[in-house]
């Protein structure tokens, strides 16, 4: 089962399809999907009748990188994995928990928390792309939601918007970018009844640890030990996590390993030893983490060096108190380039950058520089106007060198199609028995999901 | 040109830049309100930063997170110099 969540490129869906091997699509746009070349079931779709199938396979779930350049890449869990941190905590631990989050949870971090609710047997009130964040506190109060999730972003977002106050939950978690101080600081005071803790968290390296004690960064402590089956490292400053919690595989016709021998997955953040703590400095490969989503600076980088009086171009990541992360460029222009133009040269990439990019890729700064330096770390090697297209995009052979375990041909799976910011009712299971069949984890649940469901607050 | 002044120049710019439509910059005006998400709220702060050498947000340790425009404006001008 291949989740979508809603702000899915409509462009990359049939590479997905085909990938995951997709049969039949659950959607709330039938209209997009060849009904001769899939079993298109969701909204005013009539349900075929039963077709005969039985398969003793668990459910496979598959989820999506966020935020990467190009297609992204599908990430396969058990749901044993998925609510292995749900378990490790024991279903009890939360008695009389609602629950909510401010991702989707059709992400990893949402979920999380709409397995947590399921399986603990509480309530969750479910986040709704596009909704003003005064609106959604509003539901929020309104559910008498207990427990809350999101990003350190999502997090600044509500404690600016000052709709905080009367809000009063009693735990909130930080997870998906670095969570400062400053942050950490300001819940604090917004929640003082409230326990605080920022967990670490990945697609693909699943949930690894959870911090409670109000700091920045996590204790070296957690580093040497085996905590509920979960193991970590640090090489080459990248921190390296092994746990039954981490995803199997990445799915597609030639996926990379997603771990290395020793089965540790390289999440790519790096950290720094200050005393007895690590700290997140940032992403392997100048990678820019935005409120949560990637941005790789070669596809910004590529943008800004069409333009004709560019000679080279630098896109990077600048430390920012609202979104973690912001794209700054630098930019050298082209000899002969009248200094006079730079105001009109400035409006023009940042119009390129709008026309081409998601909002949050454009850079928030552009400055013209007379060179380039390599950064202190040495990460940054000068990509020039001639490189237009990525080399990092244009060959695939190091992204996906070997396919490493081939998939079992004939195996099906569905595909949870994008949900309209309209829909407020719960996705429910209307695919073919087939389908139903091999979700049969999921389906033991089921009487779960839909009490939780019947008390789905909006 | 006073601290407020350039917020106030740089906010226009932004709001002109992510076609946001700007309400009267009033003391009492939420953040909410001004129409800014948080990325517009992101850049504000990087141009202030660079404008006026300071990012009141990251160097006070105690710095609450402002709700309204007059408590935007303040923190910038209590920033010692």
């Amino acid at each position: 089962m291949l989740l979508c969540p809603p702000d899915l490129d409509p462009d990359h869906i049939q590479a997905l399809l085909a990938d995951a091997e997709i049969d039949a699509i659950d959607t709330d746009r039938p209209d997009r999907y060849d009904a001769g070349a899939y079993l298109v079931a969701g909204v005013n779709v009539t349900e075929r009748a039963a077709a005969g199938w039985r398969t003793e396979r668990a459910t496979e779930w598959l989820m999506l990188t966020s935020g990467t350049s190009g297609v992204p890449k599908i990430v396969g869990h058990t749901l044993d994995g998925l609510a292995g941190a749900i378990v490790a905590n024991g279903p009890a631990r939360h008695p009389n928990a609602t629950w909510a989050t401010f991702y989707d949870i059709r992400r990893y971090g949402g979920l999380q928390i709409f397995l947590r609710a399921v399986i603990g047997g509480g309530s969750i009130v479910l986040s709704e792309p596009g909704e003003a964040i005064a609106d959604h506190v509003a539901r929020l109060r309104a559910g008498g939601v207990t427990h809350i999730s999101g990003t350190p972003s999502h997090w600044r977002k509500l404690l600016m918007s000052g709709a905080a106050e009367n809000f009063s939950p009693r735990n909130v978690r930080l997870s998906g970018e670095i969570a400062d101080q400053a942050v950490l600081d300001g819940l604090a005071r917004a929640f003082p009844h409230a326990s605080i803790d920022h967990a670490y968290a990945s697609t693909e390296a699943g949930v690894g640890f959870a911090v409670d004690d109000g700091r920045e960064g996590f204790p070296v402590s957690l580093d040497r030990r085996n905590r509920d089956g979960v193991e970590m490292k640090v090489v080459d400053g990248s921190l390296r996590i092994r746990s039954h919690r981490t995803a199997h595989a990445y799915i597609g016709t030639a996926a990379p390993p997603l771990a290395d021998a020793e089965g540790f997955v390289d999440t790519g953040d790096i950290v720094e030893l200050r005393g007895e703590r690590y700290h997140f400095i940032g992403r392997r490969g100048g990678i820019i983490n935005i409120g949560g989503l990637k941005v790789h600076p070669e596809e910004i980088e590529a943008v800004i060096n069409r333009h004709e009086s560019v000679r080279m171009s630098r896109a990077r990541s600048r430390k920012s108190p609202i979104t973690g992360a912001i794209v700054v460029a630098d930019i050298v222009l082209a000899d002969g380039v009248d200094a006079d133009r730079q105001q009109t040269i400035r409006a023009e990439i940042l119009a390129r950058c709008k026309d081409s990019l998601a909002a949050y890729k454009v850079p928030a700064v552009i400055r013209f520089v007379d060179r380039l330096d390599v950064t202190a770390a040495g990460a940054w090697l000068c990509r020039h106007r001639t490189d237009q297209v990525p080399e990092r995009r244009r060959s695939t052979a190091h992204r996906r060198p070997e396919r490493v375990a081939p998939s079992a041909r004939g195996r099906r799976r569905c595909f949870h199609g994008r949900v309209s910011p309209r829909r407020r009712r719960p996705q429910h299971h209307r695919h073919h028995s087939d389908c139903r069949r091999r979700q049969h984890r999921l389906i033991a649940r089921r009487q779960t999901c839909t009490l939780a469901a019947h008390r789905l607050l909006h | 040109m006073s601290v407020r002044s350039k917020i106030f120049a740089a906010m226009q710019q932004i709001a002109e830049e992510q076609k946001v439509k700007l309400p009267p910059l009033l003391d009492d005006l939420s953040l909410h309100d001004t129409g800014f998400d948080s990325l517009a709220f992101a850049i504000l702060v990087a141009r202030l930063e660079d404008d006026l050498r300071i990012d009141p947000f990251t160097i006070a340790e105690d710095a609450a997170f402002p709700s309204t425009v007059g408590e935007f404006v303040r923190v910038y001008e209590n920033v010692p110099a």
